[in-house]
């Protein structure tokens, strides 16, 4: 057994791990922490998989930007130390039957379909690929969408701002 | 145990997405079930970037798919804590159960 072959498995043991215990534990700031574990193991899988650029966008993105933001929201709207109410004893089993039975039934499906990969050259996913083809207009370039996403997210910045305004109390 | 390959990667995957669903059947709890929203998304994400590298390396479309996973999921949670946060203010919970009248 090679040591890429420990090190994949120690990083599934961690992502699964922490994500389970993040969607158990009664302590919401646990869960966040937990849920921050479990985004660490899934850019450490990217690495592994010799993605390196996209390990560093998830955790850029998750690990440095949505955990703090769930953090500070955690911080904003709850009371510390409170515990997160007991779960209804049978919502808890017939999500555990769906969420075991959808599980099953996928990996039924994965196990039994082979996939064939292609016999054509390989494309690194090095850096100069991925900017070559993210702002390409012509065949397997990416600026349309590029550009689409960057307007959704002004759009979606925008949209936070007026939302979370406090509005004025109305006129008496 | 056999050298990890693609189906290792689907069975990681496939945990996660279904952990997460679990997390957003049994949570009552705004920020909680978004939280569980993230793990979906994550364990799509790897899903991508797993049939890019071992069933079409011969393209980027994976890596790209990804990229405009985690920008829309970005843009996705800070919205809904802005959400969750001004629910806040007007109810003084964010617990869904709580949060059932739409107009107030």
């Amino acid at each position: 057994m090679s040591g890429s072959t420990i090190i994949f498995y120690l990083l599934s043991i961690l992502t699964l791990v922490s994500g389970i215990l993040s969607v158990t534990t009664r302590q919401i700031f646990r869960a966040a922490i937990f849920l921050l574990f479990s985004l660490i193991g899934i850019a450490g899988i990217y690495f592994w998989m010799q993605y390196e650029f996209i390990a560093a966008v998830q955790i850029v993105v998750y690990v440095g930007g949505i955990t703090v933001l769930i953090i500070f929201s955690i911080f904003l709207t709850q009371q510390a130390g409170e515990l997160l109410p007991q779960q209804n004893k049978k919502r808890v089993l017939f999500a555990l039957l769906a969420a075991f039975c959808g599980f099953a039934l996928t990996l039924l499906q994965i196990i039994q379909h082979s996939f064939n990969k292609t016999s054509e050259t390989p494309i690194l996913p090095t850096m100069e690929n991925i900017g070559n083809q993210m702002l390409g207009v012509e065949e397997n370039g990416f600026s349309l969408p590029f550009e689409v996403v960057s307007i959704l997210l002004l759009a979606a910045m925008i949209g936070c701002i007026v939302i979370a305004l406090r509005s004025k109390p109305t006129t008496v | 145990m056999m050298e990890p390959g693609l189906y290792h990667v689907l069975f990681i995957s496939t945990a996660l997405f279904f952990i997460g669903v679990f997390g957003f059947l049994t949570r009552r709890n705004l920020i909680t079930m978004l939280m569980s929203i993230e793990l979906v998304l994550n364990s799509v994400n790897i899903n991508f970037i797993a049939f890019n590298k071992y069933v079409w390396p011969n393209k980027l479309d994976g890596l790209f798919f990804s990229i405009f996973v985690i920008a829309i999921a970005a843009a996705e949670a800070a919205v809904a804590i802005a959400i969750i946060i001004n629910l806040y203010r007007s109810h003084q919970s964010i617990d869904v159960e709580n949060a059932e009248d739409l107009k107030f």
